[in-house]
C-alpha cells in the first residue's frame, strides 16, 4: 500500500486532485454501508459506491457550468450524508471509530490479498500508461494532437485513485487517506528534477512513514493511521526545511 | 485531392450558437496560410475540427491517410509541482529518432535550455521548445495557434523569423491563428479572415485592400500593415 501511495499522490499533487480524494473518501462511508446493507461486503461496497461517484463527477465535469472544488463539495457531502442516515439503520454494525481513523487490527489476511491484488493492478496501469498520464496532466489538447483521449486517462486516474482509497481505508482511515497520498509526494518536490524521480522519492518516503508510523502504533499503542501521518508530516516539515536553509545559503 | 487536409462546408452549432458557418478550407503542400479574425470569431475552433478534436456538426473534413501534423498551443500552463526538464517534455509520448532530436534542438536553437526546469523557462524560452516538440516528428503539417501571444514585439518578431526560417527550410506546410499580421506578412501565401465564416481570404497584399477586411479591422490596420509589409520586406531582402 505505500508502494502504491507515493505513485498516486504524486498525480494528486500534480494534477490538484487532493480534494477529490478527499471527496472519494468521504463517499466510502456510504459504500460501506450500502456494502452491508445488501449484503456484499464492505470492500465491495466500498469499490462500487467510489467508482460511481468518480464516474458521477467526470460526468456532471464535462458540462463545466460549476467549478470542479463546489462540485465535489456538493457531491461529497451529500454522499458523506446519505452514507450517516444508511449506517443508522439498527441493523448495520459498523465500527464508526475504526472507519474514520483507521484500525491495522481490523484487516483480516483476506484484505491484505486483496490489498496485494489491487497494488499490483494499479501499478500496473499506471506504469503502462505512464507517458499519456504524463501529458494530460500537463495539457489536454496537446495530449489530444498524439492521439490520446484526455477522458479515457481521466476515467483511468479516477479508477485507480479510488481502488486506491478503498485499500487504505482500514488502515489509515476516511478522514486521513489524502494527506497519505499528498505529504510523500510534497516532501519529495523539493529533493528531485525530474517526474520519475519525485514518484521513487514519494514512494520511500511512503513506505518508511507506513513501516515507521505502524512501529510507533505497535510499540507505544497508538492508532495506526494518524502515527502513519504524522512521521511522514515531520518528514515534510524537516525536508522544507533544509530546502529553505539550502535556498539561503 | 492533394490537399493536406480539405474541410467543405463545415458548421460547428454550439449551445445554439453559430461558431463556424459553413466554412470551407484546403491545405496544401508548402502552404503557409494565416487565420485572423477577432475574439470569438471560432479560430480555434476551426483548428481543432481539421485536427479532429471536435467533429463538426455539418460538413466533412478529410485529411490525407497518415498525415503527420505537428500541433504547438498557444501557451503551456506550466504547473509548478511537477519538476521536468524541457529535454523530457519535448520528447513525453513522441516518436522519434536521436537525428530528429538533434535537429530539432538546433533549428529552435534551445541546446542551452534543455536542462533547466520547465517552470523556470521565459515566455520565448517556452515558446521554442513547444515548437521543438511540434516539431520532433518531423510534420509535413504545423499547425500553431497564437504562437506569439505572450510574447513582448521583440519577442515575437524573433519567434516569427525562426518559423519563417523553419519554414523554407523544411518545406512544410503551416497553418496558423496569429493576431500579428504585421509581423507575418512576408512569410504568409494566404490569409483567412474569419468570423464565425469567412470573410475573405487571400494574399496578405489583396486582404489589406479587401472592404470587408477594413470595415472589420479598420483603415489603420490596414495602412499599418501595408507599411509593415513594405519595411519587412526590405530587412527581409536584407538577411
Amino acid at each position: 500500500m505505500a508502494l502504491i501511495s507515493g505513485l498516486v499522490g504524486c498525480f494528486v499533487v500534480w494534477r490538484r486532485l487532493s480534494y477529490y480524494g478527499e471527496s472519494i473518501a468521504h463517499s466510502s462511508l456510504l459504500g460501506a454501508g450500502i456494502g452491508i446493507l445488501i449484503g456484499i461486503g464492505i470492500n465491495f461496497g466500498v469499490v462500487f459506491i467510489c467508482l460511481l461517484f468518480g464516474i458521477l463527477f467526470l460526468w456532471l465535469q464535462q458540462s463545466k457550468a460549476l467549478s470542479s472544488d463546489t462540485l465535489l463539495g456538493v457531491l461529497a457531502h451529500f454522499a458523506l450524508a446519505v452514507g450517516i442516515i444508511v449506517i443508522s439503520f439498527n441493523k448495520i454494525k459498523i465500527d464508526l471509530h475504526a472507519f474514520l481513523f483507521g484500525d491495522i487490527l481490523t484487516v483480516s489476511i483476506t484484505d491484505i490479498w486483496g490489498m496485494y491484488i489491487g497494488v499490483l493492478i494499479a501499478i500496473t496501469l499506471i506504469l503502462s500508461n505512464w507517458s499519456s498520464l504524463l501529458l494530460v496532466t500537463l495539457d489536454e489538447d496537446l495530449a489530444k494532437s498524439e492521439g490520446i483521449n484526455p477522458l479515457y486517462v481521466n476515467i483511468l486516474l479516477t479508477t485507480i485513485m479510488t481502488i486506491v482509497v478503498a485499500l487504505s481505508l482500514q488502515i489509515i482511515g476516511l478522514l486521513l487517506i489524502t494527506a497519505m497520498l499528498i505529504i510523500p509526494a510534497a516532501t519529495a518536490r523539493r529533493l528531485v528534477n525530474s517526474p520519475e524521480g519525485m514518484v521513487i522519492v514519494a514512494t520511500l518516503i511512503g513506505i518508511f512513514s507506513v513501516v515507521f508510523g505502524i512501529y510507533l502504533s505497535v510499540e507505544m499503542d497508538l492508532p495506526s493511521g494518524p502515527s502513519i501521518v504524522v512521521v511522514s508530516s515531520i518528514l515534510f516539515f524537516v525536508s522544507h526545511m533544509f530546502g529553505l536553509i539550502a535556498k539561503n545559503e | 485531392m492533394n490537399a493536406l487536409i480539405s474541410a467543405k462546408n463545415i458548421s460547428v452549432i454550439k449551445s445554439g450558437k453559430n461558431i463556424l458557418n459553413d466554412v470551407s478550407i484546403d491545405i496544401n503542400k508548402n502552404d503557409f496560410t494565416t487565420i485572423i479574425g477577432p475574439n470569438g470569431a471560432g479560430k480555434s475552433m476551426l483548428l481543432k475540427c481539421l485536427m479532429g478534436f471536435y467533429k463538426p456538426n455539418i460538413g466533412a473534413i478529410k485529411t490525407k491517410p497518415n498525415l503527420k501534423f505537428g500541433y504547438m498551443p498557444q501557451n503551456l500552463d506550466v504547473i509548478k509541482t511537477i519538476p521536468m526538464k524541457a529535454k523530457l517534455f519535448i520528447t513525453i509520448k513522441k516518436k522519434f529518432d536521436k537525428i530528429s532530436l538533434k535537429k530539432v534542438i538546433s533549428e529552435t536553437q534551445i541546446e542551452n535550455i534543455l536542462d533547466k526546469q520547465l517552470s523556470f523557462l521565459s515566455g520565448g524560452e517556452m515558446q521554442r521548445v513547444l515548437l521543438a516538440r511540434s516539431l520532433l516528428n518531423n510534420p509535413e503539417l504545423l499547425i500553431l495557434d497564437e504562437p506569439a501571444q505572450n510574447l513582448d514585439v521583440s519577442g515575437q518578431t524573433l519567434f516569427y523569423k525562426l518559423l519563417q526560417k523553419i519554414y523554407s527550410k523544411r518545406g512544410l506546410s503551416i497553418l496558423m491563428v496569429s493576431h500579428d499580421l504585421h509581423l507575418v506578412m512576408v512569410s504568409t501565401k494566404q490569409v483567412i479572415c474569419l468570423s464565425n465564416h469567412i470573410c475573405c481570404c487571400g494574399k496578405p497584399k489583396q486582404i489589406t485592400n479587401d472592404p470587408k477586411f477594413l470595415s472589420m479591422f479598420g483603415k489603420d490596420m490596414a495602412e499599418v500593415m501595408a507599411v509593415y509589409q513594405h519595411s519587412n520586406k526590405e530587412n527581409f531582402e536584407n538577411n
